[in-house]
């Protein structure tokens, strides 16, 4: 019995201390992956690749939930503001839930399922077949060459989905309240245009999209590059990609929103 | 400098666990040099420690004279751009062709215009017979090929020293014999010299100039291939004629027969 508690006790003790040294390890790799960054803008194209393939690739999935999600926002919204007689109000409720959280905090969802599950199964699938160590065995160094453009290639694209989601979100509840329901379209979009503020709200989503893509694309390389050589090493590493970027996107937007939204 | 790897007294361990003990091992220049021996012994280990990708726990390895356990990174990087190794598996880079995949050394470390590298990477893959094969992905060439690919970026920068982890593994005989005559005609022309780490006996000893036994980390043979076909070590003579018992045992030692089949004659 006691032997039994302590075992527990002692498995407990050594999962704090294996995440507490990844977490460690993580972030020297981090701090490693910036100061080798000089690559990525000198040799712009290997960048604008990434971007391509993490943002421009995403778009799809991107554009449709934008679209669904600001036509479930606007159907929502008008049954709740018409009880109260306030059904023009709508177009500020789709704006405001789009720019200060669905659109970062779904967009970098999506991102973490679609470009960061990518990202980790391709560094990890390179790790295991020695492409990483033959890069080095050529003298070329892989965070610089591999890891760096991916990480500003993820960063760079994050914001610029999120925007897009944003404005897909607006559009797809214009088109539920003002061309299904029939609300009146100048008071929809005059509402919205008064209530929306530049710093306090789209500088703000603009800034949490920012954040969440450095937190998405770091898990997600970090996972890659430090996945185990086989193939469940690499699958296990895809799915950690998700779950940790997932957590750490919500856990994030909780601070950012407590530090940003206070008495706004 | 007669010897282009000099290996004093090295001994490597991961964690608690030797790999290497008090190695000692000298590559001479122009030479085809073969370590052999079975898998996880700590062949590859070697190789590692030869590139600079690990370091010893103990122990001197010196390439060209310099010593490469207390390089940093950058006179590391320098010393491997003289350097070319082939994977086991080719490891080519899958999102690129193969004249990309032989150009990318070229275009990495030169400024080379364009035309230069696109022509210098057509010489390579002509030189390993893929010329034809220049716009293929690594997907769509086969084991054999790809490692001919692999070759041809190994020896992209004209490399004094070439590596060769494992060449002949997963291919058929035919695509053995290329690689094999690729292997000693390229030292030959390029001037270079090889190591090949591998355990396919009869393919290595036709091209190799000297062979390295090695077993659980440490080297228990050495010799010219004909000095190793009539060598009377039990072990070499077992490794050599592929035969099932001798010195390295058949049954991996465990608790006795009966006790795992829960008899019991066991607690007799």
């Amino acid at each position: 019995m006691f032997e039994q508690a302590l075992n527990s006790l002692r498995g407990v003790g050594q999962k704090v201390v294996h995440g507490i040294w990844r977490l460690g390890y993580g972030s020297r790799f981090f701090l490693i992956t910036l100061l080798r960054s000089g690559t990525s803008f000198r040799r712009l194209s290997l960048t604008i690749k990434e971007i391509y393939v993490a943002g421009v690739l995403s778009l799809i999935i991107i554009v449709v939930s934008g679209l669904f999600v600001g036509m479930v926002l606007g159907l929502q919204g008008y049954e709740t503001l018409q009880k109260y007689g306030s059904s023009e109000a709508v177009g500020t409720l789709v704006a405001l839930s789009l720019v200060r959280e669905l659109g970062p905090v779904v967009a970098a969802l999506l991102f973490a399922s679609r470009a960061g599950s990518a990202m980790t199964a391709e560094i990890g699938l390179m790790k295991a077949t020695e492409q990483i160590s033959a890069m080095e065995m050529m003298a070329v160094d892989p965070v610089a060459r591999v890891i760096g453009p991916r990480f500003w290639g993820g960063i760079i694209s994050m914001p610029l989905l999120a925007a897009i989601f944003s404005a897909v979100g607006v559009f797809g509840g214009y088109l539920v309240a003002v061309v299904l329901i029939g609300v009146d379209a100048g008071a929809f979009w005059s509402q919205m245009q008064s209530a929306v503020d530049f710093r306090n709200d789209i500088v703000n989503g603009v800034i949490k999209s920012v954040v969440f893509g450095i937190a998405v694309t770091a898990i997600a390389l970090f996972e890659g590059y430090d996945a185990p050589p086989t193939a469940e090493g690499v699958s296990g590493a895809t799915t950690r990609t998700v779950v940790t970027s997932s957590l750490a996107i919500l856990g994030l937007d909780f601070v950012l929103t407590a530090f940003m939204f206070r008495g706004v | 400098m007669e010897n282009l790897v000099e290996i004093k007294d090295v001994s490597f361990s991961y964690g608690f666990r030797p790999v290497l003990k008090s190695i000692n091992m000298t590559v001479p220049r122009g030479k085809v040099v073969s370590i052999m021996g079975l898998s996880g012994c700590g062949k590859t280990t070697l190789l590692r420690l030869i590139a600079g990708a690990l370091r010893p726990r103990r122990g001197e390895v010196r390439v060209n004279g310099r010593l490469v356990n207390r390089m940093r990174r950058r006179d590391l990087y320098a010393m491997r751009r003289k350097m070319g190794m082939l994977y086991q598996f080719g490891a080519l880079f899958t999102d690129m062709s193969a004249l990309e995949n032989v150009a990318f050394q070229f275009r990495e470390h030169t400024d080379l215009p364009e035309d230069m590298v696109r022509d210098l990477a057509m010489m390579k893959l002509n030189a390993v017979g893929l010329r034809g094969a220049h716009d293929m992905m690594p997907a769509e060439l086969s084991g054999g090929m790809a490692r001919r690919v692999a070759l041809a970026r190994a020896i992209a920068l004209d490399p004094m020293l070439i590596m060769y982890d494992e060449p002949f593994t997963g291919l058929d005989p035919i695509a053995m014999g290329v690689i094999g005559n690729l292997l000693r005609r390229l030292n030959d022309t390029l001037g270079a010299t090889s190591i090949v780490v591998t355990h396919d006996v009869q393919e290595t000893l036709k091209l190799v100039d000297y062979v390295y036994f090695m077993a659980d980390g440490a080297i228990v043979a050495q010799g010219t291939p004909d000095e190793i076909r009539k060598s009377k070590a039990p072990f070499v003579h077992q490794f050599v004629w592929g035969e099932t018992d001798g010195p390295l045992p058949f049954h991996m030692p465990g608790a006795p027969y009966a006790a795992d089949l829960g008899m019991k004659a066991a607690h007799v």
